[in-house]
Formats: C-alpha cells, structure tokens, sequence
C-alpha cells in the first residue's frame, strides 16, 4: 500500500518543501544584504532568480499526485464554489437543463421500450407474422395490412412448412364466463397448437395448451392469464385441474401464464384452444393471425417462398364445396407477406416517435444554445477575472478546462432533475395511457435510458462549454481594456458569437413550430371530415354476445336482442336504441363477401368484395347515419325475412350512377340465392378511420336468410347504440346493465364506451403527435424568444452611454426603440430565412402523419413566420423601451 | 510555459547528476546546493534556482535522496538532502553512460573538425 503512504505522508513533504524554499530565499537574502544591497533589492533579486516560486512549489508538489486528478478535483471544488456564489445563474441554466434533458430523457425512454427494446419473447428475432399479399382480390386491397390465413391454410402449412419451428395463428373474441360469481364478459385469445411453442414463454403454473387440446372431440381446455388468476382465483395454485363454464361450456384449467404476457400485442383473461376439425374445412375464412418461429438461419425471403410452394398444396387439398374452383384462389395472386413480429407490434408509431425523438432534440439544442448564450454573457462581466488570471500565467487549456468542469457539474446535476422530470413523464404518460402506443406496459426508465441521460448530460455540457470557452480562452487583450471594457459600446464582433446563436435559436424554433401547426392543420382536417355519424359524444356503446349454447334457434334470439333494445328504450333519458354487428372505427374484424349487382357482368366471374354490417331497424336514425334515399328496415322487413339491402352511397354511385337510382335495383352475394331488393341508401360511413376513405358497405337486417345455406341467420355478436344524452354517466351504464339483466340474466356486457371515446381513439395518433409537437414548439418558442430577450437586453445595458449621447445630440425616443427592434427583427429575418428550409425538409420526413394538408402548406409556412417575428418584436421592445427610458446625464455621468 | 524549464540549456538529467554528484561529497541543504553548482561550474551553467525543487522532489520519490531536519549556514531550521545507496549507484550509472556519449560526441567533433 504504497500509495496510500505517500498520500499520508504528503502534509509532511509539502511542510519540508516550502521550508526548504522559505530557507533558501532567506539565505540568499541576507547573502545579497551582506553584499550591500538594501532589503527591498535583495528581496527583489533573489525572487528574480529563483524564478516564479509559486510555479515551482506547486511542480514540485506535483511529483507527488496524481496531477491530472488532483487538478479536476480542484475544479471541480471550484465550480462548486462558483455555482453557490452565482444562484441566479446557476438555478436558470440547471433548470433550462433539466427541462431539456428530461424531456429528451422520457421520449428517449419510450422510444426505447417501445421500438429499440426487443420483444418479451426468447429469440424474438425469429418471430414473424405471416400475413399474405393478395393483390388480384378487388376489394380486398382495402386491408392495407394484407390477407389473414384461414384454418385449411394453418392445417397446410403446420404440416408441410420447411421454414418455420413451429407455427399457429390466433384471434382474439370476447366470451362469457358464467358460474363464478356475477357473469361476466372476458377477453379471451383464440390458439392453435404452435403459439405457444412460438411465443416460448413457460406458463406460471400449470402446462402449456399443445396441438394436442385441440383435438375437436377432446376434453375442453384452458389457460388463465395472470391477472385474471389474480383477480378471480387470488392466485391460488391449485386453480390447475378447475372447471369453469365458458360460454356455457365446461372447460378444464390447465395453466396460468405469467404476469404481463401478451399473444403478440394483445392482452388475455383467457387462452383456449381453437378446436379446428380438419374434416369440416373449406378454403375461406381468411380471418385469423398466424404467426411463426423461424428456423435458425432461414430469412423471410425464403420462407415467403416456402410459403407460396404451400399455397398450391393448399388448393389441391381443400375445398369451398362442390361444384367450386379450389383453383380459383390462383387470380388473387396470393403470395408470402412475412413481417417481423416487432414491426407488427410496433406498427407506425415507431415514425411517429423518431419524429417526436427529432423535435425534441431540436429543444435541446436550442436549450443548450440558451446557455451558451447565458455563458457568454457571464464571460463578458468575468473579463477583467479573466485577463487577471491570464496574465498571472493561467494557460488556456488550463482555463477552460476549468469552464468545462463547471458545465459538466451543470449538466449533470441538470440531468439528475431531468430523470426525476422524466420520471415523472412517464408515470403520466401511462396514466393517460394512448391508446394506439403498443408496450404502454413495458415502458419504463431503465439502464439504457439513464446511461442516455448520462451522454447526453456530458454532451451538451460539452457543446454549450465549447462555446462558451471559445470566447473565455480568447480575453479580450488588455487588463487595461478589460477594465475599461464597461464604458464604451460593444463592438460588432463581441456581438456577433450570441446574435448566431440567436438565429440559430430562431430557425429551429420556427421549424418546430411549423411542424406543429400541420399537425394542427391535419387534426382540423380530420375534425372536419364528414365520418358518416353525428354527436358521438352522446352516443353510448356496448357489445352483448349470446352464445349458440344459450340460445340455440336463430329466431328466439332475434327476439331476445330486439326485447333488450325494447327494454333500453325505457331507461330514462334515453332516446333512440338500435344495434348493429360492427360500429364505425371501432375496429372490429368486419364481415365481408362478393356483391354480384343484377345485369352486371364480371370478368372469370369474379365480382368484387364489399364490407357487410348487419343492423337493426333505426340504426341509421340512432347513429345519426342519413338515409340519402329510400327508407330504413322496419321490423316486418326483420321478421318476414324479405329479400332486402341497404347499401352506402359510395356502392350506389358506382353501380347505378346515384343513390337514387339505386333504389328498387337488385343484387345477391352467392348465385344460388334469389336476388334482393335495394330499399335504401345510406351516407357514407369512415368505417376504417376517419383517415381512411370510406368503404362500400352492404348493410343487411340482423336476421335473414343465409346466402350459403338455406338457413335463417341472426348475428349473435352485438354493438348496442343508446342515443342519450346521459351517455358516459355511470348512473346510465348502471341503469342500461340493469335492463339487459331484466331480460336475461345470463348476459353480461362488455367494451362500455362512448362513440366519441371510440371517434377520439382513432385520431389517438394524430392527438398524441400533436401534443408532443405542440409542446415542443412552445418549448422552442419560448427559448427562442427568451434568446431574443437576452441579446437586446444586453445590448441596451451595454450601450447606455452610447444611447445617452445620441438622446444628448436629439435623437427621438421613438426612433432608438425601433433601432433595437429593428436588430432584432434582422436576426429573426435571418433565422426565419433558415428555418423555413429546415421545416420543409422536416416536415417532408412526417408526410406520412399529415392528413389534408400539404408538407409545404403555404398557409403554414406563410403565418408560423408571421407570428414568430410579431413576438420576436415583442420580446425585443420590452428591453428597447428601457433604452428609451435613459437619461442621458445619468448615462454620462456613469463612470 | 514549459513543464521543463528545469532543463532549460542543459541535456535531460545533467541538473539531477550534478545533484547526486554533489551531495555525494556531503549532505546539504537546498540553497547550499545551488551555491555548489554555481561555484563548481565557475557561473557558466545557468540553472534557474528554483527549478532545484521539482527535480529534488522527484529524486527524493525515486529513493535516491532522503531527507532529514537540519540546520542552515544561518543557524535556522531547513531539510538537508543525503544520497542513499540506490542514489550513488543511480550517479555511477549516469555517469559511465554520460562519459560514453561525451567521449562519443568528442570523437566525432574531433573527426569533421580534422
């Protein structure tokens, strides 16, 4: 323990030092004295030929430190010293970081939880969703996703696939689960044998579901997610080998999964097994999600091609029934459309967050050009300091490095209340809970986060010091014009270091500001589109599904659905009630088949798809729907079956030329059924969002004759509509759940919602966007113009004598404010000038979020400047009107 | 300013020979080693004083020097500086290498001068 000796020995060698040196100047002293020379010479010249002693003492100390050590510790003492003598300062700069870097801190955080962060799966790099392309089915091209894989296609490929480990698909439903306690409606996700094995995460308790649960005439079998087992079984192990009734069906549970698992993105109470039976199907019912494991080393170009030599087995090996083409499938072009997991679970947020990432990280430049700014003004007031210094033989490096630790220990300590900022954020964040940001569950502050924060402290310590050093390590010549420096005006070139940044401020700020008034642009647009219903706030919703096992024949159950809408209609307050299979936006997997129009001729035979809703009499008054010809479904319409269709407007114009003629016309889906008549057209409906345009919809009664079978038919699954206007009340909900139990008991309710929550939920990306935006913008504007603040503001101070001679020699009040608005107003024209390139550049990057509105809208680009250079007016009159305010004896008389 | 200004118009390591050497002949103090120097090179090297202390130091860390309390010619308090074993064999090393790149240098001024 060498050093440690030496480090305790140090006091003693430093004592013996400067005991050595005191002698030796002593000595030589008294020599010089002896020689005659008086005592103020002879000190003089033993100094002068010892050399600078301080120099020397603090060398010869240093042979024993660690010198580069020991002299960042004593800066970094010194910046301490230096932040608590200047609090002012010191609290400005930290907070203007902390701000910066915890909002640089939380978007970072959620970046990387949501888009770097791999999935919660072992190896999720080999995981993909299989989807297929299919570009020849006309009306099919709407899904902009792609096709989904239907059951025959899942059994296809399970068997013959050389690409995959395993593989299954999934959908998600909703079922009733009854004999607990009240019935109840759980979110349940539909598994084939191979998710599991996929997804490769061991249950908590219990056994995997396998291909083995789902054999059709099996036992019935189930997993419970962990917040159910928590929530209904209070995680009770032995839950494994309990029965519940699902859907008024036994089934056995034979495992929990563990706490904040997902199938893909989606949350479960319930996994149960998709009971295929291989002997029942047919080519279609494209409806289900497959997804797959890759084998080591396979990439997705070859297992696209696996899957397109499956395809062709799959057409040999299925049918749609007899007298069908199994070959048919062959004009839809259907091949392999492979994705990554991760880019299916994140979607399009990950653009929506590089763009927030970027804009927020132009606030931060901004931010640290507020404090080199801020730097460059102490630097002019240290000066005189620092020419001293200087001139007692403080090297540069040694000065700025010195500067450079203070705006380290500034960044980090601003760091640290970053991540207490962001933090904080973040709890919001998921409070408030966007709805269309996948992993909301995952994100948090974690290592990586923080080690940002970290980097990002030292950086911009690191920019902003730099500039800040330039101008210290270069003092302004002279001690003697250092002293004198604060009587005479400001030279051009002091100036000009802070009227760049000031520009530099300018033109992001304006740059972020357009892109915030085109997100605003984009909501007005999307605000003003039509959607196809009215006061959807005063609309409520809810699903009730009656399952098969409850009420098997189709007419009773017809009858009990239209006695709840009956029922409804008693609860006071309300309106209007009418039901329907799928609301608009509400993103419910539609129903959808070919439209053959009467007299129409199709090329191979091959009509168009068209999305099917299926409703009940009064859905469109309910809706606020508008009828734009013909009439409404009546009861006698539901009941008497009649061969009827409603169709939306967009579908009438393109099949008959208007809505009009489209009235009494006929048309059928499969051409073994009689054709039906067109008693209504309805207003077009954004079914997809109301991005989206609007689909064509054939809208059916909720119970008719099967076109497949000869059969009748009632949609089981319901969206009920209550038109009220205590819609979103509990006392409502309560009083609407109450009605649905009078009439069945069994029933629970389940997705309980406002229209307008749904209609708010669709522009959740563009609100979410916005806000960030927005908030950036006002972040930037508001550093901006502080910038603008603080250079005018100087500038007045600084130039008061100069101001008092001009008001000496006549100069108009009037006419000194405009000079320094008018310089102001240069630098925001230059700024602007910049910014305007920089926002079309960024604002041609976030195309895609923008909707009505072009990237280069000239109303935008025209006003952002318009408005950026009233308040940079603004903020420079308010220091320009104390230059007026001078009084030139006093201005005079300063030094 | 350079770190070696100790150095200034002598070859690296000539001042810390001169020390050894000179506190070879007897233990001294710091002012007392200029002094011997100075006299010692008739004034014609010129050491700046102070730049003794570093290069002191520095040998004091390395073990070649040990410091002790003593007395100056004055009669007040200082540090005497003493070699130690490991200082004289340092000086016997120093010197037979600086005896052969001086003879060296000699050779070959003697030859380009002929």
């Amino acid at each position: 323990m060498n050093w440690m000796k030496q480090l305790f020995s140090r006091r003693k060698r430093y004592d013996d030092l400067s005991a050595s040196i005191e002698e030796h100047l002593a000595e030589k002293i008294d020599e010089l004295m002896d020689g005659g020379m008086s005592r103020r010479e002879a000190e003089q010249a033993a100094r002068r030929e010892f050399g600078n002693e301080l120099l020397i003492a603090q060398r010869s100390r240093e042979v024993w430190q660690w010198p580069r050590l020991e002299s960042a510790l004593a800066d970094l003492r010194m910046a301490f010293r230096r932040m608590g003598k200047s609090p002012g300062f010191s609290a400005t700069v930290i907070l203007t970081l902390a701000i910066g870097i915890g909002a640089n801190t939380a978007v970072f955080s959620v970046l990387n939880s949501v888009v770097l962060k791999p999935l919660p799966y072992p190896g999720s790099d080999r995981l993909v969703s299989i989807w297929l392309h299919a570009p020849g089915a006309a009306g099919l091209t709407s899904f902009q996703e792609g096709l989904r894989l239907s059951p025959s296609m899942y059994l296809t490929f399970a068997e013959h696939n050389r690409s995959f480990e395993s593989i299954g698909v999934w959908i998600s439903d909703a079922v009733n689960v009854t004999g607990l306690a009240q019935p109840e409606r759980v979110h349940a996700t539909l598994i084939t044998g191979g998710v599991l094995e996929t997804l490769a995460v061991q249950p908590a308790v219990g056994r995997w579901l396998t291909a083995a649960d789902q054999d059709p005439r099996g036992r019935r079998t189930l997993m419970l997610s962990y917040g159910y087992w928590q929530r209904r079984f209070g995680g009770d192990p032995s839950v494994v080998g309990r029965s519940i009734q699902v859907d008024a069906e036994t089934g056995e549970i034979v495992g929990v999964m563990p706490r904040g698992f997902q199938v893909v993105n989606q949350d479960f109470d319930l996994l149960i097994p998709l009971r295929f039976d291989p002997h029942k199907q047919i080519l279609a019912g494209f409806g289900y999600n497959g997804i797959g494991r890759l084998k080591p080393g396979v990439t997705m170009e070859a297992a696209n091609t696996d899957i397109a030599r499956m395809l062709n087995i799959w057409m040999d090996s299925w049918s749609n029934g007899p007298h069908t083409n199994p070959h048919f499938y062959e004009t839809w072009k259907m091949v392999g459309a492979i994705r990554s997991m991760k880019q299916e679970v994140i979607g399009n947020v990950a653009s929506v967050l590089w763009v927030v990432m970027g804009t927020i990280g132009v606030v931060m430049l901004i931010a640290c050009l507020n404090v080199a700014n801020l730097l460059l003004v102490r630097a002019e007031s240290r000066q005189q300091e620092l020419a001293i210094r200087a001139a007692l033989g403080a090297g540069a490096m040694r000065i700025a490095r010195e500067l450079l630790t203070e705006c380290m220990v500034l960044a980090l300590v601003g760091g640290a209340a970053g991540v207490a900022i962001a933090a904080a954020g973040l709890r919001l964040l998921a409070a408030i809970g966007p709805a269309n940001l996948p992993r909301l569950g995952e994100i948090g502050l974690d290592a990586r986060s923080i080690g940002f924060t970290f980097v990002l402290s030292l950086a911009s310590a690191l920019f902003f010091g730099s500039i800040a050093a330039f101008k210290y390590v270069r003092p302004s010549a002279s001690l003697a014009h250092a002293s004198g420096a604060r009587s005479m005006s400001a030279g051009r070139a002091r100036l000009r270091g802070r009227n760049l940044l000031v520009v530099a401020q300018v033109a992001m700020a304006l740059a972020l500001l357009v892109c915030a008034v085109l997100m605003i642009r984009t909501m007005g647009a999307l605000r003003s589109v039509e959607p196809g219903f009215a006061d959807a706030g005063r609309l409520q919703t809810f699903r009730i599904s009656i399952p098969e096992t409850l009420i098997a024949d189709p007419v009773s159950t017809a009858r009990l659905e239209n006695s709840i809408a009956d029922r409804l209609a008693t609860v006071p307050g309300v309106e209007s009630v009418a039901f329907s299979t799928s609301l608009p936006l509400d993103g419910i997997e539609p129903d959808w088949d070919e439209i053959r129009i009467e007299g129409k001729v199709y090329q191979k035979n091959d009509p168009p798809l068209r999305f099917f809703d299926f409703v009940s009499p009064g859905y469109f008054r309910t809706a606020g729907t508008r009828l734009v010809a013909g009439r409404d479904y009546t009861w006698t319409d539901v009941y008497g079956l009649r061969p009827v269709a409603i169709i939306s407007e967009n579908l009438a114009r393109e099949s008959w030329g208007s809505a009009a003629a489209a009235v009494g016309k006929r048309l059928k889906v499969s051409n073994d059924q009689p054709w039906l008549e067109v008693v209504g057209v309805a207003q077009d409906v954004r079914q997809n969002g109301v991005d989206e345009p609007a689909p064509a919809i054939v809208y059916w009664p909720y119970m008719n004759n099967s076109p497949y079978a000869s059969a009748i038919e009632t949609q089981r699954a319901l969206s009920y509509l209550v038109r009220s206007p205590r819609a979103g009340s509990q006392s409502l909900v309560a009083e609407m759940q109450r009605a649905v139990w009078q009439v069945n008991a069994d029933l629970p309710v389940a997705s309980i919602e406002t229209l307008g929550d749904v209609y708010n939920r669709s522009m959740a990306r563009t609100s979410f966007t916005l806000a960030m935006l927005t908030i950036a913008g006002a972040m930037a504007l508001a550093l901006g113009l502080l910038g603008i603040y603080g250079v005018i503001s100087y500038a007045v101070t600084q130039r008061t004598r100069e101001i008092g001679i001009r008001l000496a020699l006549g100069a108009q009040k009037s006419e000194l404010k405009w000079m320094f608005v008018r310089s102001a107003l240069r630098l925001t024209g230059v700024g602007v000038v910049i910014g305007l390139g920089a926002a079309a550049a960024l604002s041609l990057v976030m195309r895609s979020l923008l909707y009505g509105v072009s990237p280069l809208d000239p109303v935008t680009f025209a006003g952002v400047p318009v408005v950026l250079a009233a308040c940079a007016a603004f903020a420079s009159y308010l220091p320009a009107r104390r230059a007026a305010a001078v009084d030139p004896v006093d201005a005079l008389r300063a030094d | 300013m350079s770190r070696n200004t100790e150095y200034r118009d002598l070859f690296p390591g000539a001042l810390e020979m001169m020390i050894l050497q000179s506190l070879r002949l007897r233990p001294m103090h710091g002012y007392a080693l200029v002094k011997h120097i100075k006299a010692g090179s008739d004034d014609l090297l010129r050491v700046e004083e102070g730049s003794l202390y570093p290069a002191l130091q520095r040998m004091l860390r390395e073990g070649w020097l040990e410091s002790e309390m003593g007395v100056s010619a004055k009669g007040r308090p200082t540090r005497i500086y003493r070699l130690t074993p490991a200082g004289i064999e340092r000086l016997e090393r120093e010197l037979s290498s600086f005896q052969q790149m001086f003879a060296g240098i000699s050779r070959v001024l003697a030859f380009n001068l002929a």
